[in-house]
C-alpha cells in the first residue's frame, strides 16, 4: 500500500479525531506501546465473515499466533474457524516465490473448502519484498472462478485501528454493491408493516450477543442486510449498499465504511451501542428516526416500553446486590461511555474510566454521565490501574482480557469486557448476564482466602488460636 | 446447618451405598501381608472383589467363610475356624481380618467365640493376629465399615501404654496418621510427602498408598497384600509424638487410640482446599517445630492463583454431589469455598458429620434421589461414583467421578484432591468440565429476513 493511500485512510472526515487530539490514531511510541498492528486490526474486523476462506499471506508468526482466537460466533458456516496461511519460507523470500505460493494457496483453499470467497491478508514480509497481492488475487479469481479479495494490511502500515479501516476499505472497494439484496420472501411481507433494510457496522457477535438483539429488529421489521462482520456471509456483505440506515456499533474503527456508503449510496448512519438498557432503546429509536417511518417509530416505542418493563423486573434482584458497588472501567472508545451508562443503570458507581481510544465527543459524553470531575485514564498501565483500585476501594475492575491477570494477581475482582470474552452482554437480555457475572466475581468467597496470609506467618500467638481451632477433639 | 431429609421410600433405586463389609475389607487391605476373610456366603466376597478389582485394577486378596445351608442353620463358627486355619496354614499372613456380613450377623454367629475356638484348637498360629469386626451390611456404609475395622484393629492390636511401656513422644519424629476411607492412595501419597517434608515419619493406619497404589512388584503372585502398614508398627503407636486423624468417621477410632496410647491428636474433617490444608500445615509446623518448607509455601500460592483463575467458572456453578458423609463434607466445603453452590447433596447414610455439609439439605438416599433432585434444582455438574454415569446421561450434564467404586475409568484411585496440589488439580478439572458446558452460550438465532442460506440450529 502506498504512503498516500495510508494517509488518505488516516484522514477520516467523519471521525471526530480528525478535528482534535488524535489519540486513537497517534503514532505508536517504541518501548511503550500496547495493542495490535494493522494486520491484526484488518483480520479481526473481517474474520467473523463465516463462509470466507481467510488466507494470511506471510510467514508464520502472523497467522500462527492469531488464528481461531476470537469469541465471535456463527449461526452456520464455520469455515472462518479454520486457520489458513501461506507460511512463507526463507526460500520463498529469497527466491521471490511468495506470489506463486499465494496463487497455489488460493487454489488449494478453493478446491478443498469451496468458500464463498477468499480474503487474502497481506503482511509485513511479502509487503516488503514487493509481492503484488492485488494482481495475484485478480488472476486467481479469474482462474478459479471464486471472488478473491486482497486486504493489504501489513503490520508496519500502522496500528490496529488503521487495519480496521483498511479492512472496511477493502469491503467497500471490492465487495459492497456486487450483488443486489435477495427479494423479500412473501412469507415475511406484510400489508401493514413496511420492512426496512439496515446494516450493523462494527458488531462482531461476540459470544453470540447479536442474537439477543436480532429478534427485536425482526419484530420491528428491520431486515439486517449485513452485520459487518459478526455472523456475516459474503453474500450479505455484497448487498450492504442497499440499506436505508446504518448503525455504527460501539466503534469508530470502521467509520470509513459508514461514510463511504453514505457518500456513494446515500444511506444515513448513526453511532450507537447495544450495551445497557438505555442504549439499546436509543439505538432502536435512532433507526426509526433515520428511516423516518411514523409507524415504525410508534411500534418501536411500544416495543421499548414492553422490553424495559420486562428487563427491569429481571434486573431488580441483581440491582440490589450491585447497588453502590464501585467500578473502575478501563476500556477504549465508545465503550468508555456506553458501558458507564449500563453500570450506572445497575446502581453502581463508576470511579474512573479509560479514555485511551476515546474521542472528544466520547469524553464529553463521559462528563455528562460522570460529572465534570470524572476521572479519565489516558494511560492505563497496570500499576496505575491497581493504584486507583486501592485508593478508591474499587469493588471490581472491568477491562479487556489482557488486564485480567493483572487484576487477579492484585487480588481484585474482574470482568472481561473485550472480544475474547465468553459471555454476551448486548441487548436487554445481555444486561442480566452482565449483572450476574459481576456479582459472581464480587461476591466470590475466594477473595478473603487469597488475601489471608498463612497462619504460620501471622506474628504473635497464632499457635494458640489454631490449636483451639483444629483440636476440636 | 443443613436439614437432613430421611429416607422415605421403600425401594432404593440405583443404590449409592457400598456395604460396611466392603469398607471393613478395604481397611484390612491397607496392611502388609494381610487378607480379609468375609464371614458370609461366598457371594458377599465375590461381588465385593469384582468392584475392588475393577476400581483398583489389581488382584485383591479376599477370602470367604463360604457359609452354606448347613452352617447357616447349624451354626457357622466352625466355618470361621476352618477358614482361619486354611489361610493361616497356606499363606501365613501377618493380619487376618474377619468382617461379618448381614448373613452371619442375622444368624447370630459369634465370631469372637469362633476366634477363641481357633486359638484353642490351633495354638501353632498364635502369632498370626486375627481381628474380627461386626459389619453387617444392613447398617452403615463403606465409610462406617472402614472405620469400624480400624476401631477393631486398634482395640485388638494396639497395646495399652501401661502394658507396653510406650511413652508419647519417645519417638520424636514418628507421627500416627489415622486416615478415613475417602482418601485415595493418591491422596495418601501426597499426605505422606507433606508430613515427611517436616522431617516426620508418618505411620499411616491403614496405608492403601503402599498396597493398592497400583505398582508392579518384583514378586509375581501373592495371595496376601503386598505393601501397606506393617502390623508390627501398631506396637509403637504409643511412642509417637502425635496423631493426625483425617475424617470425622474415625472419631471413635481416634478416641480409642488416644485412650490406649495417650498420644495427643489433631483431628481434621478433611484436607481439601486452602483452609483445610492450612490447618494441616500449621499442625505439622507445631508438631515438628520445623519451618514450613518453601515447596509448600509455593504450592499454597499456586492454589490461591488457581482459585482466582477458576472462580469465574466455579462461581455460582450448581453442583449435585452424592457420596459417603466425609467425602460429601469435603467436596461441598471445597466447592463452596470457591463460590460454587451445592444444590443437591445425597449421602447413603446419616452421620453426625453431615451437619458440616455446605448445602441447605442433605438427602439420605440413592442415585435416583440424586438424579431427581439434581434435575429439580437445575444442577450443572454431577459428582458421584461410576454408578452415576446413566443419571448424568439422562440429565444431560457431565459427571465427575468421585468415591467408590470407579469401575468404568482407569486411575480413579490415584487421583489426588487433597492438600494444595490436589485442590489445585481438582479446581482445574472442575473448571474445565464447566467450560465444556459453554455456559452463557447464546442460542443461534436466524432472522426471519436473513439472506443466509446455511443456518444450523445446533452447532457441532
Amino acid at each position: 500500500m502506498k504512503q498516500k493511500d495510508i494517509a488518505a485512510l488516516l484522514d477520516e472526515p467523519a471521525c471526530a479525531h480528525n478535528k482534535k487530539s488524535k489519540s486513537g490514531c497517534a503514532k505508536p511510541k517504541p518501548g511503550a506501546t500496547a495493542g495490535g498492528c494493522a494486520f491484526d486490526g484488518a483480520q479481526i474486523a473481517l474474520l467473523p465473515i463465516a463462509d470466507v476462506a481467510h488466507i494470511v499471506h506471510g510467514s508464520i508468526a502472523c497467522a500462527g499466533s492469531s488464528w481461531d482466537n476470537r469469541g465471535t460466533r456463527s449461526s452456520g458456516s464455520r469455515l472462518f474457524r479454520i486457520g489458513m496461511t501461506t507460511d512463507m519460507t526463507e526460500q520463498d523470500v529469497i527466491m521471490g516465490r511468495g506470489e506463486k505460493r499465494l496463487f497455489h494457496s488460493i487454489k488449494q483453499a478453493v478446491e478443498n473448502y469451496h468458500p464463498a470467497a477468499v480474503f487474502v491478508y497481506n503482511t509485513c514480509v511479502p509487503a516488503l519484498i514487493g509481492d503484488d497481492i492485488e494482481a495475484v488475487c485478480k488472476a486467481a479469481a479469474e482462474r478459479w472462478g471464486t471472488p478473491v479479495v486482497p486486504v493489504d494490511a501489513a503490520g508496519f502500515y500502522g496500528t490496529k485501528n488503521l487495519g480496521n479501516r483498511i479492512a472496511g476499505e477493502s469491503m467497500v472497494k471490492y465487495v459492497c454493491g456486487t450483488r443486489e439484496p435477495d427479494a423479500l420472501p412473501e412469507s415475511v411481507q406484510s400489508e401493514t408493516k413496511k420492512i426496512h433494510d439496515v446494516n450493523l457496522i462494527g458488531e462482531y457477535n461476540i459470544a453470540g450477543e447479536l442474537w439477543h438483539v436480532l429478534p427485536l429488529l425482526d419484530e420491528l421489521g428491520l431486515r439486517v442486510l449485513c452485520t459487518l462482520s459478526g455472523d456475516a456471509r459474503y453474500r450479505e456483505v455484497q448487498s450492504m449498499h442497499r440499506s436505508e440506515a446504518n448503525m455504527m456499533v460501539c466503534s469508530k474503527a470502521m467509520i470509513n465504511v459508514a461514510r463511504k456508503l453514505q457518500d456513494a449510496f446515500g444511506s444515513p448512519w448513526f453511532e450507537g451501542s447495544f450495551y445497557g438498557v438505555g442504549d439499546v432503546s436509543q439505538a432502536l429509536r435512532d433507526f426509526a428516526r433515520l428511516i423516518d417511518d411514523a409507524d415504525l417509530s410508534e411500534r418501536t416505542e411500544t416495543l421499548i416500553q414492553r422490553e424495559e418493563t420486562l428487563i427491569n423486573e429481571k434486573l431488580s434482584p441483581w440491582r440490589e446486590k450491585l447497588k453502590g458497588k464501585k467500578v473502575l472501567l478501563y476500556t477504549g472508545g465508545v465503550k468508555s461511555w456506553s458501558v458507564i451508562a449500563a453500570l450506572q443503570d445497575l446502581g453502581m458507581e463508576v470511579v474512573a474510566t479509560g479514555t485511551k481510544k476515546s474521542t472528544e465527543d466520547d469524553k464529553a459524553r463521559i462528563r455528562e454521565l460522570m460529572g465534570r470531575d470524572a476521572v479519565m485514564l489516558e494511560d492505563g498501565n497496570p500499576r496505575a490501574l491497581i493504584n486507583i483500585v486501592r485508593e478508591n476501594d474499587v469493588d471490581i475492575l472491568i477491562a479487556g482480557g489482557r488486564n485480567m491477570y493483572t487484576a487477579l494477581k492484585a487480588r481484585i475482582p474482574f470482568l472481561d469486557i473485550n472480544q475474547e470474552r465468553e459471555f454476551g452482554y448486548a441487548g436487554y437480555t445481555g444486561m442480566v448476564e452482565l449483572a450476574r457475572q459481576m456479582v459472581l466475581t464480587i461476591e466470590s468467597p475466594i477473595w478473603s482466602a487469597v488475601r489471608q496470609p498463612a497462619t504460620w506467618h501471622v506474628a504473635g500467638d497464632s499457635k494458640a488460636v489454631v490449636n483451639e481451632e483444629i483440636n476440636h477433639a | 446447618m443443613p436439614e437432613i431429609l430421611k429416607r422415605k421410600k421403600a425401594l432404593s433405586v440405583s443404590p449409592l451405598k457400598a456395604s460396611q463389609t466392603i469398607g471393613a475389607a478395604l481397611a484390612f487391605l491397607g496392611f502388609h501381608r494381610s487378607i480379609p476373610m468375609l464371614h458370609g456366603s461366598q457371594g458377599c466376597t465375590a461381588f465385593g472383589k469384582v468392584f475392588f478389582v475393577r476400581h483398583f485394577r489389581e488382584p485383591i486378596p479376599l477370602q470367604t467363610t463360604a457359609m452354606d445351608q448347613v452352617s447357616t442353620v447349624m451354626g457357622s463358627e466352625d466355618s470361621v475356624i476352618e477358614g482361619l486355619k486354611t489361610i493361616a496354614e497356606k499363606n501365613n499372613p501377618s493380619l487376618l481380618g474377619v468382617p461379618t456380613t448381614g448373613l452371619s450377623e442375622t444368624q447370630g454367629s459369634d465370631v469372637n467365640m469362633a476366634v477363641s475356638g481357633f486359638r484353642k484348637k490351633y495354638p501353632q498360629f498364635d502369632a498370626i493376629p486375627v481381628v474380627p469386626v461386626s459389619t453387617p451390611d444392613y447398617s452403615g456404609c463403606l465409610e462406617s465399615g472402614f472405620a469400624k475395622a480400624l476401631e477393631a484393629i486398634i482395640d485388638t492390636l494396639v497395646p495399652l501404654a501401661d502394658d507396653a511401656g510406650t511413652i508419647p513422644g519417645k519417638r520424636r519424629r514418628q507421627i500416627n496418621v489415622l486416615v478415613g476411607s475417602f482418601l485415595t492412595p493418591g491422596d495418601l501419597e501426597e499426605l505422606k510427602d507433606i508430613i515427611e517434608a517436616f522431617g516426620l515419619r508418618p505411620v499411616l493406619i491403614p496405608d492403601l498408598s503402599d498396597s493398592l497404589d497400583g505398582h508392579l512388584d518384583s514378586d509375581d503372585f501373592s495371595p496376601l497384600t503386598i505393601g501397606g502398614t506393617d502390623v508390627s508398627e501398631l506396637l509403637t503407636l504409643g511412642d509417637s509424638v502425635a496423631t493426625l486423624v483425617v475424617g470425622d468417621s474415625l472419631h471413635n477410632a481416634a478416641d480409642k487410640l488416644k485412650q490406649r496410647t495417650g498420644v495427643d491428636d489433631y483431628r481434621f474433617e478433611h484436607l481439601m482446599g486452602l483452609e483445610a490444608t492450612d490447618r494441616l500445615i500449621q499442625a505439622l509446623h507445631e508438631i515438628s517445630g520445623e519451618p514450613v518448607p518453601y515447596k509448600l509455601e509455593r504450592q499454597r500460592a499456586q492454589l490461591q492463583d488457581a482459585m482466582l483463575d477458576t472462580h469465574f467458572m466455579l462461581g455460582m456453578a450448581r453442583f449435585a454431589i452424592a457420596g459417603d458423609p466425609d467425602l460429601l463434607v469435603a467436596l461441598s466445603q471445597m466447592m463452596a469455598g470457591v463460590g460454587g453452590e451445592i444444590v443437591t447433596a445425597v449421602s447413603p447414610v446419616n452421620a453426625r458429620s453431615l451437619k458440616q455439609v455446605m448445602a441447605d439439605r442433605v438427602k439420605i438416599g440413592d442415585l435416583e434421589d440424586l438424579e431427581q433432585m439434581a434435575s429439580d434444582n437445575k444442577a450443572e455438574l454431577l459428582i458421584t461414583n461410576s454408578h452415576g454415569v446413566e443419571s448424568a446421561l439422562r440429565l444431560g450434564i457431565p459427571l465427575l467421578r468421585a468415591g467408590f467404586p470407579q469401575y468404568d475409568t482407569l486411575g480413579g484411585y490415584q487421583k489426588n484432591w487433597i492438600a494444595y496440589r490436589g485442590a489445585r488439580q481438582l479446581l482445574f478439572e472442575l473448571a474445565n468440565i464447566l467450560l465444556t458446558l459453554e455456559k452463557g452460550e447464546i442460542h443461534p438465532y436466524q432472522s426471519i429476513y436473513a439472506q443466509k442460506t446455511d443456518f444450523r440450529e445446533h452447532l457441532i
